[in-house]
């Protein structure tokens, strides 16, 4: 089918195409707290619930950390629920994120990503589900409109699976996507139902069954809990293609865990996640038509971050550029980076990578900036000079 | 008189919703107030509780105390976590026929009067209905007996030792019911163990009521407070009748004292007994008691006066 018939799109911002997938998974509650740039999804939500659009409970509670406490609650007696928030919504929701893994959860929370104060600053980065990323959840990130919008069902479907059973985080950029208006393909609600039925669970909070949520487990018990969410969230890369390939059957549309471009004879390797894969793809390939060998690799799947799927394209590389829209001060690498340099050893994979902290805060990165980057590392291989090791930060003031 | 009222303690046999094994100390007034709450309250019913001695000491993994549904998830969320499970019950029945249940809420001081307050006004604000039981031993007792919003003036904790410069917590105990009342929701009132009756009929009072409640009940700490574990009800007592506790109900907004005390004990009896207050009655330290014996007093004066508006 042709995924381009312009009959069906609907010209929506990403975060409305977020709250319109949410309406249609019949989401049984939604517990949020305002926070730029999310707060056109849960106010989208809202108009839902109280136009009976939307039979869900809408919980206003009076802080981001209450926001997970009540998904988690709610989760908790075998409802379908959604959050959403961004950057100090995300901090502030800390301690909860670990409960809502550990007690197996599948919550799914759109987070539009943002920079974290201080300075305080609204705009675009990773900074906060960096912050959060040994939390135990799956992580998405997506680079598009049409990605969240189709991501939203997958996440449900994935998170509500009872051998998963884990929250989901769709990643989307905080305004460069949360506020882009594009042409959407939706699904039908009929389509949305058969997709995603009411969730079935077959453990929850009522009195047919009393059980006891969220005992105190000592040294003997406590590491074999923790470590049932580290084996679930294995299982994620296997069922989330699985889902992948139902809707595909639906849609026409399929992501994969990672999105690759260009690789198959690249000698240099191009990694990024979110928004800027878009602009990365441009460079790529005006950087082809200059003849340079790149490819892109943009990590739409982050926890777990999907070994498997990345090494195949890697494997003929003669270097890797990772770009990183977050820090980790103070460690070898900042966090993609490390992921990759991790990935490349087990994998007996010695090839330069080269880690670039950039756009933190919101600052934009061009295409032109990222041709730049990689004729760089061509021009370095060429000439066999030495890749610096470590962290560089790209685009700050000279 | 209220539908359901508890007139017989024969009425609460075999109601018992808690399991006997939980390792809460000997003598500990929260698992007497929390065995009281349970068997007066209606059914079917989920518990939700704070990090707190009661959670940590009813449910070492793998065994439970418990034979209700039992939520616990973090310190100061207990309020939140009940209006999560309060809504998402709501949509279910709604949407699938789910049965509906009580649901009650369980803190202790810390995580009611400090750490948690903020999720409790919430809760309190967005009207869900349950009954938030504070149990309040006047300190953090779970962490070592450290001093909360709740202890009161004068009070040697961990955290508030009796030194040669500052005798003791320097500052009154929180006024909580009424900041609570503050939220003009239904149905709040303080209770104690020692007083069955009065305590288990304020439950089901609460809970007639469709909307959030809140009841505020002493729970002596023999560990924090320093008395023989075999007299936890006496001091809970002593507290209601020398004043210090007074037993009253904040119902849409009618004052009431629930039980009257025309002739008080002396405040020093109820403090002679507790090692943590006994201090108090050394000469070095007549003004603290002074102080304290002015806030129960005003406390009361006032308790009396607002009671009167509404009879």
């Amino acid at each position: 089918m042709s995924l381009l018939q312009p009959k069906t799109l609907k010209p929506m911002s990403t975060s409305e195409a977020v709250a319109y997938a949410v309406k249609q998974t019949n989401v049984d509650v939604i517990a949020a707290y305002p926070i730029t740039p999310q707060t056109i999804i849960v106010e989208r939500l809202s108009e839902y619930v109280n136009n009976g659009e939307l039979d869900a409970e809408y919980v206003a509670v009076e802080s981001e950390h209450s926001a997970m406490s009540a998904c988690v609650a709610a989760s908790l007696t075998g409802a379908r629920v959604f959050t959403s928030t961004a950057s100090q919504g995300l901090a502030l929701m800390h301690e909860v994120l670990y409960i809502a893994s550990s007690l197996r959860c599948p919550i799914v929370m759109a987070i539009a990503n943002r920079a974290l104060s201080a300075p305080i600053n609204i705009h675009c980065d990773h900074s906060d589900v960096m912050g959060s990323r040994d939390a135990g959840w799956v992580h998405i990130f997506v680079e598009n409109g049409q990605q969240a919008y189709d991501r939203i069902f997958q996440a449900f479907r994935l998170a509500e699976d009872e051998d998963i059973l884990l929250p989901v985080g769709v990643n989307i950029d905080g305004f460069f996507l949360s506020h882009a208006v594009e042409g959407i393909a939706t699904i039908s609600d009929n389509e949305a139902a058969m997709f995603l039925p009411p969730r079935r669970t077959k453990y929850y909070v009522d009195s047919s069954m009393p059980m006891t949520f969220g005992a105190f487990a000592l040294p003997d018990w406590y590491f074999e809990i923790k470590e049932q969410v580290a084996s679930a969230i294995e299982k994620v890369p296997k069922k989330l293609a699985e889902v992948e390939k139902t809707y595909y059957q639906m849609t026409g549309r399929m992501y994969g865990h990672v999105g690759a471009y260009k690789t198959e004879d690249a000698e240099v390797g191009l990694v990024c996640a979110g928004s800027a894969a878009a602009t990365a793809k441009f460079a790529i390939s005006r950087l082809r038509e200059k003849g340079i060998k790149a490819g892109l690799l943009s990590i739409r799947l982050f926890r777990p971050f999907p070994v498997e799927s990345i090494l195949p394209h890697v494997k003929g590389m003669k270097a890797l550029v990772v770009m990183d829209r977050a820090m980790s001060p103070g460690a070898p690498s900042a966090p993609i980076g490390q992921d990759i340099k991790t990935m490349l050893y087990d994998a007996g994979i010695n090839i330069p990578v080269a880690n670039f902290v950039y756009g933190l805060g919101g600052r934009d990165i061009s295409a032109a900036e990222f041709e730049s980057i990689i004729l760089k590392m061509v021009e370095d291989l060429r000439s066999g000079r030495p890749i610096e090791r470590g962290v560089r930060y790209w685009g700050l003031r000279s | 008189m209220l539908v359901g009222e508890v007139k017989s303690i024969k009425e609460l046999y075999g109601l018992d919703l808690i399991a006997p094994g939980h390792r809460a100390c000997a003598g500990c007034g929260a698992l007497v107030a929390v065995r009281q709450i349970l068997m007066a309250s209606k059914k079917p019913l989920i518990v939700v509780n704070a990090t707190s001695c009661l959670e940590v000491t009813s449910t070492p993994y793998p065994q439970t105390m418990w034979k209700v549904p039992w939520v616990h998830l973090l310190f100061e969320n207990a309020a939140t976590a009940a209006s999560g499970i309060e809504a998402a019950l709501k949509a279910l029945s709604r949407k699938y026929g789910r049965q509906e249940h009580y649901i009650i809420a369980f803190g202790g001081d810390g995580g009611t009067f400090d750490i948690g307050i903020q999720a409790l006004s919430g809760a309190l604000e967005r009207g869900h209905r349950f009954l938030y039981v504070c149990y309040d031993n006047e300190a953090y007792m779970n962490t070592g007996i450290q001093r909360s919003g709740a202890t009161p003036l004068g009070a040697a904790t961990t955290t508030s030792p009796v030194g040669s410069k500052i005798v003791g917590k320097v500052q009154n105990k929180k006024d909580l019911l009424e900041i609570v009342a503050a939220h003009r929701i239904p149905y709040a009132a303080t209770a104690s163990p020692s007083h069955w009756k009065d305590l288990t009929n304020k439950v089901r009072k609460a809970q007639s009521y469709d909307g959030p409640s809140f009841i505020h009940v002493i729970a002596p700490c023999n560990r924090g407070w320093y008395f023989d574990p075999s007299y936890t009800i006496k001091v809970a007592r002593l507290a209601v009748e020398t004043r210090y506790w007074p037993l009253y109900e904040v119902e849409n907004g009618r004052y009431r004292i629930t039980h009257s005390v025309p002739s008080p004990k002396p405040l020093e009896e109820f403090l002679k007994v507790q090692r943590r207050l006994s201090h108090m009655l050394l000469p070095e330290n007549a003004e603290v008691l002074e102080r304290l014996k002015a806030y129960v007093d005003e406390r009361w004066e006032r308790l009396q006066k607002l009671s009167a508006c509404f009879t």
